[in-house]
């Protein structure tokens, strides 16, 4: 059982995780109670006596134990930029972070957009722990202009489709683009914005863009671009995914298209949870992404739309860039952060506990709401299932230190940030790694 | 007393003490100009390094010449001439720069916080000359220094800039320094040119011309850039004159002293007419002279502000 992550993962034979809170919002399961894993599978859930159990053993006294969470919305930079990232060392942050899953965006070079690129991921996967799910473009070579062929690239393995980093070109592009992905049941996720009014724009438009002089990008940028595809889903019966939604006019579309019956889901990250446009007063260029981040007022927005449901997913857009890309005016810096090994510390110590998120909603949008979107099977905590766990400390206290991410990449904002809980271990495809060897 | 940063930034959140301090100090520095041989050797020894990224005149003369005034060795780089051009970075370009051992950097850049970056990369002390649409403090300061020999004060004086806000960094230090010294400020320009939310920095929006020309002390008129007319924000040079040009006829309709300031260059026959220009409410050629004071003042306090002026000829 060969992972190219070298020594961090170590394949299962048996194991007993004893005494953990088994957390499964799909099915609805909250108890305390005995796990053991045989190579890749639930063998038992229930009271196993740790006396003459023939295998290891890790305490999980304290610790919730739920489905592997899965990041719908990376960027692994392989092939073509491999100084940023690549699939091994993506895979290892997200490890690192508590994913047993990715979706990889395909604005890769050359880019996502055939059988043959897909197939590569896959086969540069093959064999690592965390499953990586490419999502492939929806137009031939990202240019907005002829339709990939999904039903090649589903065959192969695809997920969803996207533009990324781009929005689907134009209206009529996106109505056949919904049309021709509804024959597969996988999404159209796309980069909401409308790329003439955000021209050379760098942050948020507003007070803080008033007052440092930076160039703007205004929350109607996103919201037009969102208004569209909705309109378009309605009409053609979707299936449309709005990625890293930041701002409050975004999460009222949605809302309002939801409550129509428009099939539309969507994600957030992070950052936009955590952080605001006065963050970039510092010019730290790792303030610097697309959408950029918003004032407070749409901050809150995006906190209740996780809350009512409106916002199902919680995704990290994880986007590796050079340090010289990044070291350098905030004008010329590149946009984009870094997110699998700080996404769920971030989330567990800004969102758990408060505003209605209990675990069992962080697990449902990191977890089982985005593989229902992806039309990826479940991964239920039942004697029998295949065993893709993450197991979780909601009480440790770690400090974010970017030299030792697992990630080829710096270009993070929270280095120093205290948080409060963090993946101890992810379990998948019979191996194991547990972050206790590192840290 | 000294400035509390080796820096100077910006005019955002520096106190209304080291303001009165540059201030004061430029104001007992220009006599110096006018002496039969203005100079004096305070910073000998030092160099600063005028690093222009992008196209400047006034204001890189300014600087020389006051560098010059306090015998300083002083060294020019333009972007058209350098290594920029052959892609290197703006940190590797200053890092290098810094390594022949200077002790001041002056940065005009097109990007909105490049002299904070520079300052977050060497040791010299860095003078923001212009950055993006962000900030151009030696501006407001001679901008202030102006309006206070004319007036006799900054406190409650009422200050509108016309013009192009949005892209202006004359406009936001000027709002930073007066504000910080008590004085009223607005801003007057077509909607396209003022920018969201500019209220909160604690002034009036002025849509027409004659509402703040009626209330206010002194007009800050900027520079309409000549390349925006027939974009989306501006439809032509001859529209903004019709609408906030302005004009003698305007000025007489007032029928009270106003003093106008003008950063320069000056777009005569669009955002000002030759008449106003030339005229005696005109102030435009004392801030000439007063840049050159109140850069002289800026450099001397960065140095420490304790070296003597020597040769002072007070008393």
């Amino acid at each position: 059982m060969g992972d190219r992550t070298g020594t961090l993962v170590k394949p299962v034979d048996r194991l007993l995780l004893r005494g953990g809170r088994l957390l499964d919002p799909a099915s609805g399961l909250d108890r305390v109670a005995d796990m053991v894993v045989k190579k890749d599978v639930i063998e038992t859930v229930g009271t196993v006596k740790s006396e003459g159990f023939k295998g290891k053993v890790m305490d999980c006294a304290g610790k919730v134990i739920c489905p592997g969470l899965i990041d719908m919305h990376v960027h692994l930079r392989e092939p073509g930029f491999e100084d940023r990232e690549t699939i091994v060392t993506g895979c290892r942050a997200a490890m690192a972070g508590g994913f047993t899953a990715v979706c990889c965006m395909p604005n890769t070079h050359p880019p996502v957009d055939n059988r043959a690129q897909v197939e590569f991921i896959r086969e540069r996967a093959g064999g690592l722990l965390v499953d990586v799910h490419p999502v492939a473009a929806v137009t031939v070579a990202r240019k907005g202009e002829m339709l990939t062929e999904m039903g090649d690239l589903v065959d192969a393995g695809a997920v969803a489709f996207s533009d990324d980093g781009a929005p689907v070109a134009t209206a009529a592009l996106m109505r056949r683009a919904l049309e021709y992905a509804s024959m597969f049941g996988h999404p159209v996720i796309d980069h909401c914005e409308d790329l003439q009014m955000s021209g050379d724009g760098v942050m948020n438009e507003g007070s803080v863009s008033t007052l440092l002089g930076l160039k703007s990008i205004p929350t109607i940028s996103e919201d037009i671009i969102a208004a569209r595809d909705i309109l378009i889903a309605e009409y053609t019966g979707g299936p449309l995914h709005i990625a890293h939604v930041s701002s409050a006019g975004t999460v009222r579309l949605i809302r309002d298209a939801k409550a129509r019956g428009v099939p539309v889901t969507a994600e957030t990250c992070p950052h936009y949870l955590v952080m605001t446009d006065e963050d970039v007063r510092t010019f730290d260029t790792n303030t610097k992404m697309k959408p950029p981040l918003r004032s407070r007022a749409d901050q809150e927005a995006l906190v209740t739309g996780l809350q009512d449901g409106t916002i199902d997913v919680i995704a990290s857009d994880h986007a590796p860039h050079r340090i010289q890309d990044k070291q350098t005016e905030y004008d010329a810096a590149a946009f984009g952060i870094i997110g699998l090994e700080t996404s769920l510390g971030l989330i567990l110590t800004h969102l758990a506990g408060k505003n209605n998120m209990g675990l069992d909603r962080i697990v449902e949008k990191m977890a089982v709401l985005p593989r229902k979107i992806l039309g990826l099977p479940e991964t239920p905590l039942k004697e029998g299932a295949k065993a893709n766990l993450t197991v979780i400390d909601p009480d440790i206290k770690w400090t974010v230190d970017r030299d030792s991410f697992l990630s080829k990449s710096r270009n993070c904002p929270f280095n120093g940030w205290a948080l409060t809980g963090r993946s101890m271990a992810v379990i998948n495809k019979g191996m194991i790694f547990s972050g206790s060897k590192i840290r | 007393m000294q400035l509390k940063s080796r820096h100077l930034l910006g005019l955002e959140g520096v106190a209304k003490s080291e303001i009165e301090l540059i201030l004061d100090t430029a104001s007992g520095l220009k006599e110096i100009l006018d002496r039969p041989i203005p100079k004096v050797p305070t910073l000998r020894g030092k160099t600063v390094v005028n690093l222009f990224f992008e196209p400047s005149t006034r204001t890189r003369f300014s600087f020389e010449l006051a560098e010059k005034r306090l015998s300083a060795d002083s060294m020019n780089f333009s972007a058209a001439s350098s290594s920029v051009l052959k892609g290197e970075s703006l940190r590797d370009t200053v890092q290098n720069i810094e390594a022949m051992r200077i002790n001041f950097v002056v940065i005009r850049h097109s990007a909105v916080g490049a002299p904070h970056f520079l300052a977050s990369c060497i040791d010299a002390s860095v003078i923001n000359a212009g950055d993006g649409a962000h900030e151009h403090p030696t501006q407001a300061l001679l901008d202030m220094m102006t309006m206070k020999e004319r007036t006799g004060r900054l406190k409650d004086l009422k200050v509108v800039i016309v013009g192009d806000i949005e892209h202006s960094r004359v406009a936001r230090s000027n709002i930073h320094g007066l504000r910080t010294m008590g004085a009223q400020v607005g801003v007057c320009g077509p909607a396209t040119m003022i920018p969201r939310n500019i209220e909160d920095m604690g002034i009036t929006v002025y849509p027409h011309i004659e509402d703040a020309m009626a209330e206010a002390d002194v007009l800050n008129l900027l520079r309409i850039q000549l390349e925006r007319q027939g974009r989306e924000l501006l439809p032509s040079l001859r529209e903004y004159r019709n609408l906030f040009g302005v004009t003698l006829e305007r000025l007489e309709r007032i029928g009270r002293d106003l003093v106008i300031m003008h950063p320069g260059p000056l777009n005569r026959g669009v955002e000002i007419d030759s008449d106003v220009a030339d005229s005696e409410f005109s102030v435009i050629l004392n801030q000439v002279t007063n840049g050159v004071a109140v850069r002289m003042a800026v450099l001397y306090l960065l140095a420490g502000g304790k070296a003597k002026l020597e040769g002072e000829s007070h008393g």
